[in-house]
């Protein structure tokens, strides 16, 4: 049975479409059939992100409005087999999308795939509200500041009410931590919040912690997904938290300052 | 169940600023314009008055009149009387005509008389013609505005008896959340006191009509005894509130006390001041 996973934070700029397109990529790398959904619509970024952008034609609402074939919209990756982008429109707003369209598109993205990746748009409005209404996992995405989590907290609320599971008393969704940007020399310093802190407010198990790196934009801006680049902190950080969703124990890596070499200090080298 | 409980709690919290700020103009006293501070009574001025006007909530018997015609009207109010004299005895009454139909006439002297011969005490009156209403006013009985009636009546045949079954109210239990409440949510136990046995973050909002009790930290607001009931209470494992209020009277995060902050406690209304105060240590293995 498909398991269709939200990748939601409420706060925007956290890494949402980052984590979604590494998370996907992740599970392809593993063999798990995955698509990857943009709920972003009118603000298209994951196809950027997983580098597919010039072969968009079809889009998520063209399927939904039976203006195209879910098959015509679907974009499979290049790089790693078994994984598909199914990528938002730019020139629609988030009206578009309603919930027998996308609850279509779900039940025959199911038949194909292990894993559906929902990628949520920033807010709590109509758009982040039905990326998260169908899923059976989520992962709430949030960086070691106030504001995130406090965002990150109010999605959680709606997840156990607003989604599905919650409104048909079914099991409720499993939530799932993802604090990204953490910057360990600043958490040290006091600048940011610690994991332990951002644990105690949204008190739900932690999946990964993946470092600021200057990987993610380098990746973003070739359109890789950062978990490729397996010799970057955040490649290897996602991959360790893949791994955990998968149900495998992994420490966790990249909470401590890291001790700067010789020839890193002399240059000025960061990761 | 978070935007049902939104609409829901609307009067209660509206019921709350209202009280605050009406406390001022009757007490007749500029004093405490400071924000913050307007919450906490000033006992020295509104002790200079003789009187006081406060807002409160009763409990009241209504009797929904459905049939007044049924020859054996009175005879079965008699046998539900007879159930449990104790209960109706002197007992208020608000008489509902709400599911009357505008065209049936009634004797109201008459008919409030045969009530009174019961022990029933009839004070005002809901619902009917705008006739009915005048009339129940020159006896004595004012119109009384919608009332939330408990469920139980609702489904009541018209040819049923009227007048609930006189059972002693059992307790209302208290409302029981076992989850966190996340930011954003808003949790109201009507009636009843509110249990929950994680923790209230912040932005999340928690009230009740009676205490609060939470097995957590309390993060976000805290609302007890909305309907102004003094003697509610609020409870946490560690105080580190947005704001917690006791009938009315509040304090923000701001004027928590730092000896108190993020500490086992308690708040109550003492002497009409809010109070916060460290919970005992608790003597057990864990101490």
């Amino acid at each position: 049975m498909a398991k269709i996973i939200v990748m939601t934070s409420g706060k925007g700029g956290v890494g949402k479409t980052t984590s979604a397109a590494a998370f996907a990529t992740g599970f392809a790398l593993r063999g798990h059939k995955t698509v990857v959904i943009d709920f972003d619509i009118g603000l298209r970024n994951l196809d950027l992100i997983m580098g597919c952008e010039r072969r968009v034609v079809f889009d998520f609402v063209n399927v939904i409005n039976n203006e195209a074939k879910l098959h015509q919209a679907l974009i499979k990756d290049k790089r790693v087999d078994g994984l598909s982008v199914l990528p938002a429109s730019q020139t629609r707003d988030k009206d578009a999308l309603t919930k027998d369209g996308v609850e279509k598109v779900l039940d025959e993205l199911r038949r194909d795939f292990d894993f559906i990746v929902c990628d949520s748009p920033a807010g709590i409005e109509r758009g982040a509200l039905l990326a998260l209404y169908f899923a059976d996992e989520a992962i709430i995405v949030t960086n070691p500041e106030v504001s995130s989590v406090r965002d990150s907290d109010r999605i959680l609320g709606m997840l156990g009410a607003r989604s599905r599971r919650a409104e048909q008393n079914l099991e409720p969704v499993r939530e799932n931590l993802l604090l990204t940007r953490y910057d360990p020399a600043r958490v040290a310093k006091g600048d940011m919040l610690t994991v332990d802190d951002v644990l105690e407010i949204l008190a739900i198990p932690l999946l990964g912690v993946v470092p600021e790196s200057q990987a993610v934009l380098r990746a973003s801006n070739i359109g890789m997904p950062v978990i490729l680049d397996s010799k970057s902190n955040a490649g290897m950080a996602y991959a360790d938290a893949v791994a955990r969703f998968l149900g495998e124990q992994v420490e966790y890596r990249f909470m401590q300052p890291e001790r700067r070499g010789f020839m890193d200090r002399l240059f000025g080298r960061t990761a | 169940m978070d935007d049902q409980a939104q609409s829901a709690v609307a009067s209660p919290v509206g019921a709350l600023v209202h009280e605050t700020h009406q406390s001022v103009p009757v007490a007749g006293t500029k004093e405490q314009t400071q924000p913050g501070l307007t919450a906490v009574p000033n006992g020295g001025a509104e002790a200079a008055m003789p009187f006081q006007f406060r807002g409160s909530g009763f409990t009241m018997m209504v009797l929904r009149i459905l049939d007044p015609d049924d020859s054996s009207f009175f005879a079965k109010l008699d046998e539900k009387v007879r159930q449990a004299p104790n209960f109706f005895k002197n007992a208020p009454l608000v008489l509902d005509f709400e599911s009357l139909a505008p065209d049936r006439c009634l004797h109201l002297s008459t008919f409030v008389r045969r009530l009174r011969a019961f022990g029933l005490f009839p004070i005002g009156v809901h619902g009917g013609t705008p006739l009915l209403r005048d009339t129940a006013l020159t006896l004595g009985l004012p119109p009384f505005p919608a009332g939330r009636a408990a469920k139980m009546d609702a489904e009541a045949p018209a040819s049923a008896p009227p007048a609930q079954p006189p059972t002693p109210a059992p307790p209302t239990p208290p409302m029981i959340i076992s989850e966190p409440i996340r930011s954003g949510r808003q949790v109201y136990a009507r009636h009843t006191d509110l249990i929950v046995l994680s923790s209230v973050s912040p932005g999340a909002e928690v009230l009740a009509d009676g205490s609060i009790h939470i097995y957590g930290p309390l993060r976000g607001r805290a609302l007890a005894g909305l309907t102004g009931t003094p003697s509610a209470r609020i409870f946490c494992m560690s105080l580190e509130a947005e704001m917690v209020s006791i009938a009315g009277l509040y304090r923000v995060n701001e004027d928590i006390d730092p000896d108190v902050f993020k500490k086992p406690a308690q708040i109550l209304l003492e002497d009409g001041y809010l109070t916060m105060k460290v919970m005992p240590q608790a003597v057990g293995p864990t101490a």
